[in-house]
């Protein structure tokens, strides 16, 4: 099916399922601990060994010798592979660190060997038996901020609109300052996990934990060379990805060669202190924002420059993602600049680049705000636009971004706070508030499904995943709205590539494009269902299936009819700007002595076209939340710029936010349906949530304590000797 | 993880008899030891483990103190009554340490006994004199991460801290600890003389001969006052302290004080006890008088002020 025009009236309008709150389908399973994460799968296939990674203890060189004799003696193990003996494997289209196989070592903990054992206690003890040695690489240069410097000015903007230099020339007002993130990782609960079973080396098949069912048999296909055809790939439950797991990763690739090396099945989990290294992460970064405004606070000019470090060839992290779109300006410089250092591979989190963006660009608004005396809610409100500030032929989808600050303002009680910054004490605690906007694309990609109906019972068949996020759910109430089910008639199958090619798991694209996917399977069905009644006109409601003379039970239609399709996506999308919109507003404690900064309470309001299903559209954001807290507050992968590599890499040194951490959590959806965006008027909602949070903090603490810190995470040590005496 | 021999003997005599084994070592709730022997940076040939023992049980001391059973939970030390009465800064300290599933298993002994939480220690393809003497310090090289690291007592050989916050609650309740040898041979250390400075030889961390198991940790008799326990960090639950403060302040302003996460042991001194009725400033400036932090955690001398001068504003 083509999605050629902005939706009309349509079926899910009048929807019974559609937009209810309905709790997740997988939550018995979770909660009883029977869901089949792939590491658990004792029973897909029997014969399984362990497996059991070696990593790289240097960050750059080369590797001159390794000796696995002891590991290949050691107890139980069936077979040690180690990088020396094999070909560079192939690089997939949008990774740029290899895998394994070769000397040339990339990355600290980039994978080196893998032993395979009978257990995992002996396949781990050998492991500990290989040795190696290392030619290290030259010393490498890790400062990104000296690169920034060297970097500012030069090449071409990415956006370049207007008299930038005229605007800042002329302005009432100006901010122009340097803001700091950190490199973040993923750190998802459950790690990469893989049994993959290529014991012929013909046919393999695996079962993972994965965003991209399609693009991990792309890539396993490029990495080993073989044809796609030949792979099968599973991953029905995922603890958890936020980009982590877009791509294939060591996990699978190990366990690959294990098993082709054995003969059996092979899993292998990465263990958590490799996790960091190994895969990938969130770039740091470096931004210099400048603003400027006139009087009434119309802003005149952005100037918004970053830098973020990559391997050659990658993307970083480009914080200047939303700046092109955001506010309003008649002149517009953005310009992102990728410099290449030997560190594990950048790629993408959560949100990426407006999360980092955000990071920086709302504390930049309320910078701006404080120089005008103007409301920081007020500020935005008159620089909103509907037009794309960088193409104002363009428009918005739908946006509406001040309605987000208006009702947040209110909700919030944002008029009561105190203006003064350190103004409000109570007991030891400094109290301040703090609000920023969100901003983050929402893309769709194409995605397909097949639906299988018989006696009453209707089957879902979609390689898309259920990262966490309620595929599952939202998948079998689209496919019950559209036949007139009841949920508990549906059955949806996830996540395994002998199902038809979804979008898939990520960008917040998944829940608009794989719910238009199964809604363009329904119709599908239902013009089949039409043709054997030989009536145009049906209703299907209440598992019935109404019109002319017709009016019968779902149940009563003869044999089984299935239907394939996929939704693929017109050009005139390309007309708009698709985004989603948001305002958070926080309220902090900064303790007078020790500069501690806990969270009191948040509120988030989303603008995401039509909310698919409000219970877990809100575990989204408040989860999106939570990672802005801790993006905020504490996350930071710790380089160590002499080594080159980061060294807090186990859950005790890099500090994600825990229960105690985050406060009361609210959000409210605004009920808006963008007809531009997809069948269903939906947009994804997934990584608004996280984007801008951090600033909202930062921006509650420069209240409470009168300290600005433009350097995340906004950690104690940096602002102590700012504190008044206790 | 190597492959190891396990015994589980029934009583004191026996434990300490079987403690003379090449590469013995004890075990207890292993909260610490099992993490790093799955990394091998512990790589026992045989483990004790002495929760068969008995020594769970919280006793009255004839002086009107406390004593305590190596193997009393860090969680059951914390619900025990006496403690929460009469040793407050204890019961506050041990409530800020871990997670309640930790504190379920961690023992007595045991968290005066868990090693450093320094990144390099952990990482065995980084130089550390700790786990492997003569190896270099790898927190101490250009462009490093210490932040969370030692700034007093600490060594040009090693700058990792003691990770308890259990500990510096004991510290400044002037704890003792009880123990027995291999050859039978019971001794009572003074807490203070438990853990040792790095120096030269960082690999050694406390007074124990080899072999040495701790029976009881025993506290002296209430000391009243008002006691408090503040430890700052960065998330509000799970993470170690940056700075803690252990304090007891008497109605006539005097008072102790005992800092945690700066240091390879407690950190007390008689000295910075006598400057408690002059304000926090005075006290630092004695306990932490030579203290050479790095770049990076150079803030926690300000934090250890500032935390004890809310503290004493807190009365």
């Amino acid at each position: 099916m083509q999605f050629t025009e902005p939706a009309g009236q349509n079926l899910f309008d009048n929807a019974r399922i559609v937009g209810r709150p309905a709790h997740r389908i997988d939550g018995p399973l979770k909660v009883t601990g029977t869901a089949p994460y792939a590491h658990e799968r004792h029973d897909v296939v029997p014969g399984q060994l362990y497996g059991y990674p070696v990593v790289a203890g240097i960050s750059h060189g080369r590797i001159t010798a390794m000796d696995a004799e002891s590991a290949r003696n050691a107890p139980g193990v069936r077979g040690v592979v180690t990088t020396l003996e094999i070909e560079p494997l192939g690089i997939w289209d949008y990774n740029v660190a290899r895998l394994f196989g070769g000397d040339v070592i990339e990355h600290y903990h980039q994978a080196i060997a893998v032993v395979v054992a009978e257990s995992f206690e002996q396949a781990r003890a050998a492991a500990a038996l290989i040795e190696v040695d290392y030619e290290e690489g030259d010393p490498a240069d890790y400062d990104l901020d000296a690169a920034f410097e060297r970097l500012e000015g030069t090449g071409e903007p990415g956006t370049m609109v207007g008299d930038v230099d005229g605007a800042f020339r002329d302005a009432a007002a100006v901010v122009d300052q340097m803001y700091h993130t950190p490199s973040e990782s993923h750190q998802m609960m459950e790690p990469f996990a893989s049994i993959v079973d290529w014991s012929d080396g013909e046919n393999m098949t695996v079962w993972t934990s994965n965003q991209m069912i399609e693009w991990n048999r792309q890539a396993l296909a490029t990495n080993f060379g073989i044809e796609p055809d030949s792979i099968r790939v599973e991953s029905p439950y995922v603890g958890g990805g936020f980009g982590g797991k877009l791509w294939l990763r060591a996990d699978e690739v190990l366990a690959a060669l294990g098993s082709r090396a054995v003969g059996a099945p092979v899993r292998l989990a990465i263990p958590r202190p490799m996790m960091m290294n190994n895969s990938t992460h969130r770039s740091a970064t470096v931004q210099r924002i400048r603003l400027a405004a006139d009087a009434d606070g119309r802003l005149q000019g952005i100037w918004h420059e970053a830098a973020s470090h990559s391997l050659p060839g990658g993307r970083g992290e480009n914080a200047t993602a939303q700046t092109p779109f955001f506010y309003a300006s008649p002149a517009l410089r953005v310009q992102h600049h990728i410099v290449e250092m030997p560190l594990p591979e950048a790629s993408d989190m959560r949100a990426p680049g407006e999360a980092s963006g955000l990071m920086a660009l709302e504390i930049a608004m309320d910078e701006m705000a404080e120089t005008l005396g103007m409301d920081p809610v007020q500020l935005r409100i008159i620089n909103d636009t509907q037009v794309n500030p960088s193409n104002p032929e363009q428009d918005f989808s739908d946006r509406h971004f001040v309605e987000c600050l208006e009702r947040g303002a209110e909700a919030f009680g944002w008029s009561e706070r105190n203006e003064t910054p350190g103004g409000r004490r109570e007991g030891q605690w400094l109290i301040g508030h703090g609000m920023a906007g969100a901003y983050r694309g929402a893309p769709t990609l194409a995605s397909g499904a097949t639906v299988r109906l018989s006696g009453g019972q209707l089957v879902v068949e979609t390689d898309m995943t259920d990262i966490g996020t309620g595929s599952y759910t939202i998948l079998a109430q689209t496919a019950a709205e559209c036949l007139g089910l009841p949920l508990d008639a549906v059955e949806v199958r996830l996540a395994n590539s002998a199902y038809p090619v979804s979008s898939g798991s990520g960008g917040q694209f998944g829940a608009a494009s794989s719910t238009a996917g199964v809604y363009a399977a329904c119709i599908g069905l239902r013009e089949q269902i039409a043709e054997q009644l030989g009536v145009d006109d049906l209703e299907f409601r209440e598992g019935r299936v109404t019109g002319g003379d017709t009016d019968m039970a779902l149940a009563d239609l003869e044999g089984e009819l299935e239907a394939t399709d996929t939704m693929e996506w017109g050009e005139f999308k390309q007309d708009y700007v698709l985004a989603t919109f948001g305002a958070h507003f926080v309220e902090v404690g900064v303790h007078v002595g020790t500069g501690e900064i806990r969270l009191r309470r948040m509120l988030a309001v989303a603008d995401a076209g039509r909310i698919l299903n409000p219970i877990t559209a809100r575990s989204q954001v408040i989860g999106g939340m939570t990672m802005g807290v801790g993006a905020a507050l504490s996350e930071e992968m710790a380089l160590d710029s002499g080594r080159g590599f980061f060294a807090n890499h186990d859950l005790a040194g890099y500090e994600v936010a825990v229960h105690a951490d985050i406060p009361e959590q609210e959000v409210i959806f605004l009920d808006t349906l963008d007809a531009i965006s997809t069948p269903l008027k939906a947009k994804g909602v997934g990584e608004l949530g996280i984007c801008g949070v951090a600033a909202a903090v930062a921006n509650a603490v420069y209240n409470a304590a009168g300290v600005r810190v433009r350097d995340y995470p906004v950690t104690l040590d940096k602002f102590i000797d700012q504190l008044p005496e206790v | 993880m190597r492959a190891f021999s396990y015994e589980k003997p029934a009583d004191v005599a026996a434990a300490a008899r079987a403690a003379e084994a090449d590469g013995a070592k004890f075990i207890a709730g292993g909260t610490n030891l099992l993490d790093l022997m799955k990394l091998e940076i512990e790589t026992p040939a045989h483990l004790i483990d002495v929760n068969g023992l008995g020594l769970d049980e919280i006793t009255e001391t004839e002086d009107g103190g406390l004593r305590i059973g190596t193997l009393v939970s860090n969680t059951d030390l914390l619900a025990d009554i006496r403690t929460r009465r009469d040793y407050p800064v204890l019961t506050r300290a041990l409530a800020a340490g871990a997670s309640g599933q930790l504190r379920n298993k961690a023992t007595t002994g045991g968290n005066l006994l868990q090693r450093t939480r320094c990144p390099y220690f952990y990482d065995t393809a980084m130089p550390c004199n700790k786990r492997e003497p003569g190896s270099g310090c790898g927190a101490l090289t250009e462009g490093a991460f210490s932040r969370q690291l030692g700034i007093i007592g600490t060594s040009d050989a090693c700058i990792a801290t003691h990770p308890s916050d259990m500990a510096v609650a004991m510290r400044v309740l002037d704890a003792t600890v009880e123990t027995v040898t291999p050859t039978g041979m019971t001794r009572r250390i003074a807490l203070e003389d438990l853990h040792l400075l790095p120096g030269d030889t960082p690999e050694i961390e406390t007074a124990l001969m080899p072999g040495e198991l701790i029976t009881h940790v025993s506290l002296p008799a209430p000391v009243g006052g008002t006691q408090a326990y503040h430890k700052a960090r960065d998330r509000a639950s799970y993470a170690f302290a940056l700075v803690s403060v252990a304090l007891i302040r008497q109605p006539d302003g005097t008072g102790r004080v005992a800092l945690g996460g700066i240091a390879p042991k407690p950190w007390r001194s008689d000295a910075a006890d006598a400057e408690v009725p002059n304000g926090a400033r005075a006290v630092m400036a004695n306990l932490l008088e030579g203290a050479r932090p790095t770049e990076e955690n150079a803030f926690k001398i300000t934090l250890a002020e500032r935390t004890l001068a809310a503290m004493l504003a807190e009365e």
